[in-house]
């Protein structure tokens, strides 16, 4: 199987947010990176996919040089090679410009699967591996918990709300969403992380596609990035237990009116 | 050419999802603001009673589109269903609710016609005649104000409990409902959706609990999980708990709440030893009231709780079991 991976690198979890002068975004040179958490399991799910059925795991990442960072970790882990598509912020807003580079990118690769997160940690707008199907023309599932692949087939088992899950076939090649949890993530071994100083990371620029500005323009407009205001003021119960207790309980049925 | 605001009710199994609801009370909030026609389009095959419902709300109209591929839900058939109905009767403004569903066909939806698709909306505002939405950023820390650009029809989804679905207005007489026949080729289906299943016998669909009492990880031990659950008895409630309480395997998954769990808005959310990492609030902090107890004042999940008390869980609940109990045998 011949298999792709979005990965993304996104500020990490507990980086503190500042906000830059003209409140348009976030400062970036204050943060430090990692990979996007749910990208992290569909690497996994795809390098288990490459060690039962054999073939190539390829990465792709858009963004600045500073991506690499993730690119290098993916290989280490066992990746085969990479694309790193060049794009100094611009796409960060919306989710096609991003997908329309990669698709652009890996047309004429003939992937059989492509795998990406469910949703980015940083913009959460959960599009780009469907608009990236949408895009190559492939069918695809989404919040994947298994993936079972055969005879070019694909059983895979997708989460629905409510606890509730159902099995979806389709043909490959296809695109998956890959939701956080579905496998254990390995770590890279020290063998790895040599190996992967020679995998080839071909480095890729919009231009080189025959993609103009306006064809990788998203069609929104970012007015203004700001801290949540507080909209709930708080109100304390003092007292022992009891009291606290009994007050509340009052409350909630006075004020409230959920009891 | 209409220009109608269309809000896509999302049903399976011929039971509407109650998030639907609050993508329409948004949808008729815009209309009014934008003096635009609102309408509802209700998809599946044999749901003609769901778009019935649907009509006793007030509407310019309902349309009902049927098909038998449409009976299973698949990307693709939702996709062709939706891009004949909206190039028919060109809609400003298609509104989704930001279910696992929607979040499955939207964006290929959107992108097929070559328009935007701004998910999981958390609000709006009407600017010199035009919308712009506001979003979260990193898991809710950062909100972004987004308007679109370019030409209608413009997609949004609606993050749950950002509208109040008791607030749909209902009209005066039932809406006209028009049927839509599809024509999808069976050919142009992909995917084959197979047997839906739940992986624990037991189950739960938290987001239709009206109470919710939650545990995290300040309940230190698997046994304390019974005062939680004497505490959820006495409401009627549900217990969820934190992303910790579930990796632990002291409750089933299906109990998580959060950004990789379930999003809720009960009518009543008690938070109990949460601290509240964004992971968590952005699953709850829709609901209509929040208590949270923890011992720490400076806790994040006083953040969003409308009530607080400060202390230690194991004195407070029991003090609140018999408190409820003394109330309800009023």
């Amino acid at each position: 199987m011949k298999i792709m991976v979005c990965i993304k690198q996104v500020p990490a979890k507990d980086s503190t947010l500042r906000l830059t002068e003209d409140s348009t975004w976030i400062r970036e040179q204050d943060l430090s990176y990692e990979i996007n958490e749910p990208d992290a399991y569909a690497l996994e799910e795809a390098l288990r996919l490459k060690e039962k059925h054999g073939g190539e795991v390829v990465v792709c990442s858009v963004g600045p040089d500073r991506v690499q960072q993730v690119i290098r970790e993916a290989l280490a882990k066992g990746a085969d090679r990479a694309i790193h598509l060049v794009a100094d912020g611009g796409s960060r807003l919306d989710s096609y410009p991003a997908a329309r580079l990669m698709a652009e990118a890996v047309r004429r690769e003939g992937f059989d699967l492509i795998c990406t997160g469910l949703q980015s940690d940083d913009l959460g707008f959960a599009q780009t591996g469907v608009v990236l199907a949408e895009l190559l023309g492939l069918p695809h599932a989404t919040i994947i918990m298994e993936v079972q692949a055969e005879d070019g087939r694909l059983k895979v088992k997708r989460e629905l709300e409510g606890g509730w899950f159902q099995w979806v076939q389709m043909p490959l090649p296809a695109l998956l969403t890959i939701q956080s949890g579905i496998n254990k993530l390995r770590y890279a071994t020290l063998k790895g992380i040599k190996q992967a100083k020679s995998k080839e990371i071909r480095r890729v620029i919009a231009t080189e596609l025959g993609l103009k500005a306006e064809e990788l323009a998203g069609r929104q407009k970012l007015h203004r990035v700001y801290v949540p205001v507080k909209t709930k003021q708080t109100e304390f119960i003092d007292g022992s237990p009891k009291e606290a207790a009994a007050k509340l309980v009052e409350k909630l049925q006075r004020d409230a009116r959920v009891l | 050419m209409s220009d109608a605001i269309l809000a896509v009710m999302e049903q399976q199994e011929g039971k509407l999802n109650r998030m639907s609801w609050e993508a329409l009370a948004a949808a008729q909030r815009i209309g009014d603001e934008l003096s635009k026609p609102v309408e509802a389009l209700v998809l599946g095959e044999g749901v003609r009673a769901i778009a019935d419902e649907v009509a006793a709300s007030k509407l310019a109209c309902v349309r009902l589109l049927e098909d038998p591929l449409l009976k299973e839900y698949t990307p693709d058939a939702y996709c062709l269903a939706l891009r004949e109905i909206i190039a028919a009767e060109k809609p400003y403004l298609v509104l989704l609710p930001h279910t696992y569903q929607v979040r499955d066909f939207a964006p290929k939806l959107a992108s097929g016609i070559e328009r935007s698709f701004l998910s999981d909306c958390i609000g709006y505002r009407v600017e010199d005649g035009s919308l712009v939405f506001t979003r979260q950023l990193f898991q809710g820390k950062m909100n972004a104000d987004i308007s679109f650009t370019g030409d209608p029809p413009y997609f949004v989804s609606v993050q749950a409990g950002s509208f109040r679905a008791d607030q749909v207005a209902t009209g005066g007489q039932p809406a006209a409902v028009e049927s839509f026949s599809s024509k999808i080729e069976s050919g142009k289906v992909r995917t084959q959706p197979l047997e839906k299943f739940q992986e624990a016998k037991r189950t739960v669909d938290l987001t239709q609990a009206e109470i919710i009492v939650a545990a995290g990880r300040g309940i230190k031990e698997q046994e304390n999980l019974a005062l939680i659950q004497k505490l959820a008895d006495a409401l009627g409630a549900e217990v969820g708990g934190s992303r910790p309480i579930c990796d632990n395997g002291w409750l089933p998954m299906e109990r998580q709440i959060g950004s990789s769990g379930q999003t809720v808005a009960p009518k009543l959310y008690l938070a109990l030893g949460i601290s509240g990492a964004i992971q968590h609030l952005v699953g709850m902090k829709g609901a209509r009231t929040i208590v949270a107890v923890n011992k720490d004042q400076n806790a994040p999940i006083f953040e969003v709780a409308d009530y607080g008390i400060v202390g230690n869980l194991f004195d407070v609940v029991p003090a609140l079991i018999e408190e409820i109990n003394k109330a309800k045998g009023q």
